[in-house]
């Protein structure tokens, strides 16, 4: 085994375990702090795929903000949940079977493929032109549609998120 | 900064103006007013400029001030848009700007800015003014604030903006979005005061009246743009070869070429825009709109938004005359429903007691005069008349505005009960009013064509002149009805501001306050300079045709002496008839003229006419002929007797099949439905992650039997 | 090297994980977290079809797809906690079998 897999599967390992908490510890809290946990996970993970960059806004954006903003929303609603009791709702068992169909189906489908088991090419030496992608995103020959709609979207949910929570003045 | 390169931009700040004041400031009067003078101010700015440059160029008809952007594609061709300047469009530019802004300043005080807000006054209604305790202790009546004056200042920017566009069009397409906006706002502006039923009648009488002639006009444009291509006057008028194709080649109606077909039905827009017979009626009735929208629509923009559309597309009207051969149809056409409009309604002028419908008609019958000279080929001297028109007829209208105003002011003090639009009860408010009679004079000795001193005169002379030489017929029907203009223009003068007032409310009439008489008095001066600019006036206009269309006239005396003697002889006339004329009686006119004067009243019963012969059979048709005949008795004859077959083929099934088959097993499905739903409604309990947890085993469900049944 | 089966019987046991959260956890709050795992599954995805299938110096695909990925998810999680904070306020309860709106 290669030192990258090595790492790979404590990394994986820690993801794995940390989404598990996440679905299943009873504290809320709790569940939010493993996610964090999971998300700094999946950024260790985005490294090893040599998308440095991803791990970096993996942890900006995910740990610091959306984190950030679960943890809010758990103090806010706070304390009308009941944490000593079942955080499963009555239909786990059914929800498992589903997810466990749906991993096994996928995993079937993947090791049918010819491609599944196929190594990495070499890193190019400009494979990873971060100038040259953020051209390429705001360019109209690149991805500006994309770009646009993604920008047009942030915004509709700012405006949507705002107009939601508002207070209204009297209620 | 170049003009050349920004003065399409012109149209713009009204058009912002109607804009911000119709959403943001509408609230605030005062921002709102300054909002529109804003807007008209740099338009005025900018056309100052603009003209500045424009007349300081030699050959401006040659080589035109232009921009253009292709806008839409229209199947294989691309619709090209932009403004330009010529010289008719700068001379129409200058008017239209000088007007405007006076138009708008002269708004503020008659719509009272700076009064209180009435209690009682309805939104849709003039202000009724309210008692109110001066410094001493007495109740006096002050006139109140307009409640919609924002709303006002907005459409007449709207108003302002559609002229300026029309005037900078350099093609058809522009022009006709422009003289349509001009129709909406001629619309929303004459009934303005909504609370009043004449004033939504006369609303919708404008706007339909309008709209016969809008929409032969339409029918021109799509003719024009099937056979040419293109809109633009550049590419249709400009181009000799162009003209000469459509006026040789036939258009299979009425024996017209296409020019004369194509000509007539733009002139028929023309017809209806400048209120010419037979669709002159919306224009008196139009009068219902504040004094301010009358100068608008009759002095500076609508109306001469007709004759600068004939005068625009004069090569192609004129296509194949040439000065002294027979006239084209189209000129012809125009040219006879000029001259019969400005005798029309000159004699209607004759009989009408209310200040502002004799200037109505003198309206009417003046643009009949610019028609008919251009209809004769006198292209100069129409465009003449249409800038000196526009400045002393939105002079004459501003001033009736003012002596209304000072008439309903003396009213509320006298507390009479009286029309203060009625010459009959005015008289001798030449001392109350005094600068607003010095510019009352002024333009309307201008109308009258006062000989050397008034531009009145220059632009009639010019008129009659071109018809001495060209058409006799012509000269003789304008030169009468000059005589009645001055006429007409005398007798006004003599009963609104000569003699003894004939009530109290004339007595206590006083002048109007200086933000109304300070662009009176700007307009005065500028009707009476503008004779000084005849002769640069033609050079620069005439270079807008063609050197073969230009008319070389003999010199002769006889239409100088004929044009002097109309204008003092009826000036004169009217006075003498008029000076003595005194409360209660009847006018002296009627005495002489017995039912002469009463047709003259009646305005030749047009209106009963059409209401008549129009509107009545329209009426019956749809009443009686449509609505009890063919609809109660034949078509509800045939419903009727299809409903009662129905009714027995239903009645047929219903015991014999319906009953027996249908409603049985119907009974039974139901029954089964509601058991199925009973069972299956526990299922629906409203749980989002129930029903996703379902969804997704479907999915898997479903990927699986794919992937076992089609072996992927 | 590591083979791409990793990354994608990873990525696979992650969104699994994450849609039994969805699926099943009461809190409606944990339920948004758990979507959270589940669109870092499909990041890491993409990520390792473009190292291992797309990798050249031009084609961004993957890289965009991620990008427009972290917008979807924090557009996704403000409006999420905007919608259960608004939900509280008027039901006193974050507990997904509660809102039961959808009931016919």
């Amino acid at each position: 085994m290669s030192t990258a897999q090595i790492l790979f599967l404590i990394f994986s390992a820690v993801v794995v375990a940390a989404a598990v908490m996440v679905v299943l510890s009873r504290r809320i809290m709790r569940a939010a702090l493993w996610l964090v946990l999971a998300l700094f996970g999946v950024a260790l993970i985005f490294a090893l795929l040599d998308a440095s960059f991803f791990a970096v806004v993996q942890v900006l954006v995910y740990v610091g903000a959306i984190a950030t903003l679960l943890i809010f929303a758990i103090m806010l609603t706070r304390g009308v949940m009941d944490d000593s009791k079942a955080q499963l709702n009555r239909g786990w068992p059914f929800a498992l079977l589903v997810c466990l169909g749906l991993f096994g189906g996928l995993v079937y489908i993947l090791s049918q493929w010819n491609r599944f088991n196929s190594a990495a090419p070499a890193l190019p030496q400009d494979a990873y032109d971060l100038t040259l992608f953020g051209l390429a995103l705001t360019s109209p020959d690149g991805y500006l549609v994309a770009f646009e709609a993604a920008s047009v979207l942030l915004l509709a949910a700012m405006v949507g998120a705002i107009y939601l929570a508002l207070e209204k003045r009297g209620n | 900064m170049n003009p050349e390169s920004y003065f399409w931009l012109i149209p713009l700040p009204p058009l912002a103006a109607f804009f911000g004041i119709l959403l943001l400031t509408w609230r605030k009067r005062t921002l709102s007013h300054w909002l529109a003078l804003a807007g008209a101010g740099l338009a005025f700015l900018g056309s100052l400029a603009v003209l500045w440059r424009a007349f300081s160029i030699e050959h401006l008809a040659e080589h035109p001030f232009g921009v253009s952007i292709d806008w839409l594609p229209a199947g294989s061709s691309v619709m090209r848009i932009g403004a330009a300047l010529d010289p008719l469009g700068a001379v129409s530019l200058a008017f239209v700007a000088v007007t405007v802004l006076m138009i708008f300043i002269y708004s503020i005080g008659y719509h009272n800015h700076g009064q209180p807000e009435g209690k009682d006054d309805l939104p849709g209604l003039p202000p009724r003014g309210m008692e109110m305790m001066d410094e001493h202790g007495h109740t006096v009546r002050a006139a109140t604030i307009e409640p919609m004056y924002s709303r006002f200042f907005a459409l007449i920017s709207l108003f302002a903006f559609a002229m300026f566009l029309l005037v900078l069009s350099d093609n058809l397409l522009t022009l006709y979005i422009g003289w349509e906006i001009m129709g909406l706002c001629s619309y929303l502006l004459i009934g303005f005061w909504y609370g009043r039923p004449s004033a939504r009648d006369a609303a919708v009488k404008a706007f339909m009246t309008t709209r016969i002639g809008d929409a032969f006009m339409l029918l021109g444009l799509a003719a024009l743009y099937s056979l040419t291509g293109t809109f633009r006057f550049s590419e249709i008028l400009g181009s000799p070869q162009t003209l000469e194709i459509l006026s040789t080649s036939a258009s299979g109606v009425l024996g017209l070429s296409w020019a004369g077909l194509i000509g007539i039905l733009l002139l028929m827009g023309t017809v209806g825009k400048s209120a010419q017979f037979p669709l002159h009626v919306w224009l008196p009735d139009a009068m219902e709109g504040p004094t301010p929208v009358s100068a608008m629509i009759h002095a500076a923009t609508m109306v001469s938004a007709g004759v600068y559309l004939a005068l625009r597309f004069f090569p192609l009207i004129a296509a194949g005359w040439q000065p002294g051969g027979p006239l084209t149809a189209p000129m012809l056409f125009i040219g006879a429903v000029g001259a019969f409009t400005a005798l029309f309604a000159a004699l209607i002028a004759l009989g009408q007691d209310d200040i502002k419908r004799v200037l109505a008609y003198s309206t009417i019958s003046q643009l009949g005069f610019m028609l008919a000279a251009l209809g004769i080929g006198a292209y100069v001297a129409a465009a003449f008349h249409l800038v000196t028109h526009a400045f002393f007829k939105a002079l004459l209208f501003l001033g009736s505005g003012s002596v209304i105003h000072g008439m309903e002011h003396g009213a509320a003090h006298s507390g009479e009960h009286l029309d203060p639009q009625n010459m009959k009860y005015m008289g001798g408010l030449a001392w109350k009013m005094p600068l607003t009679f010095a510019a009352f004079l002024a333009g309307g000795l201008s109308l009258a064509g006062f000989p050397l001193l008034t531009s009145g005169f220059w632009s009639k002379d010019e008129i009659l002149k071109s018809a001495y030489g060209l058409a006799p017929v012509v000269f003789y029907t304008l030169a009468f009805a000059a005589l009645l203009t001055a006429f007409y223009t005398a007798r006004q003068l003599t009963l609104v501001f000569l003699g003894q007032p004939r009530s109290r409310a004339a007595e206590k009439a006083h002048e109007s306050r200086p933000v109304m008489t300070w662009p009176l008095l700007i307009l005065a001066v500028f009707a009476l300079i503008g004779g000084l600019v005849v002769k640069p006036f033609e050079h620069f206009v005439a270079g807008m045709l063609p050197h073969e269309l230009l008319v070389e006239l003999p010199e002769s005396a006889v239409p100088v002496a004929v044009s002097v003697a109309v204008a003092l002889g009826g000036l004169l006339l009217g006075w003498l008839v008029y000076r003595h004329a005194a409360k209660g009686q009847p006018d002296p006119l009627e005495s002489a003229l017995g039912p002469l004067f009463r047709a003259f009243h009646r305005k030749f019963w047009v209106d009963e006419a059409y209401q008549a012969v129009i509107l009545r059979p329209a009426a019956w048709l749809a009443e009686t002929a449509v609505a009890r005949w063919i609809d109660q008795v034949i078509l509800d004859g045939i419903l009727h007797a299809v409903g009662r077959f129905t009714l027995w083929l239903g009645e047929l099934l219903r015991s014999k099949v319906d009953r027996k088959v249908f409603s049985g097993g119907g009974d039974a499905l139901a029954a089964g439905a509601q058991l199925a739903g009973s069972q299956l409604s526990g299922l629906q309990r409203g749980r989002v992650q129930e029903y996703m947890a379902g969804g997704i085993a479907v999915l898997v469900l479903a990927g699986l039997m794919v992937l076992f049944f089609l072996n992927l | 090297m590591i083979p791409l089966s990793w990354y994608l019987i990873l990525a696979a046991l992650l969104f699994c994980i994450g849609l039994f959260g969805v699926l099943a956890r009461k809190n409606s709050v944990a339920v948004l977290m758990s979507v959270e795992l589940m669109l870092n599954a499909v990041n890491i995805n993409l990520l390792a079809f473009w190292r291992y299938l797309y990798l050249t110096s031009t084609a961004y695909n993957g890289f965009v797809f991620v990008v427009v990925l972290f917008a979807v998810a924090a557009a996704e999680t403000a409006v999420g906690l905007a919608i259960i904070i608004s939900a509280y306020r008027s039901r006193k309860t974050v507990a997904a079998e509660d809102f039961t709106a959808l009931q016919g």
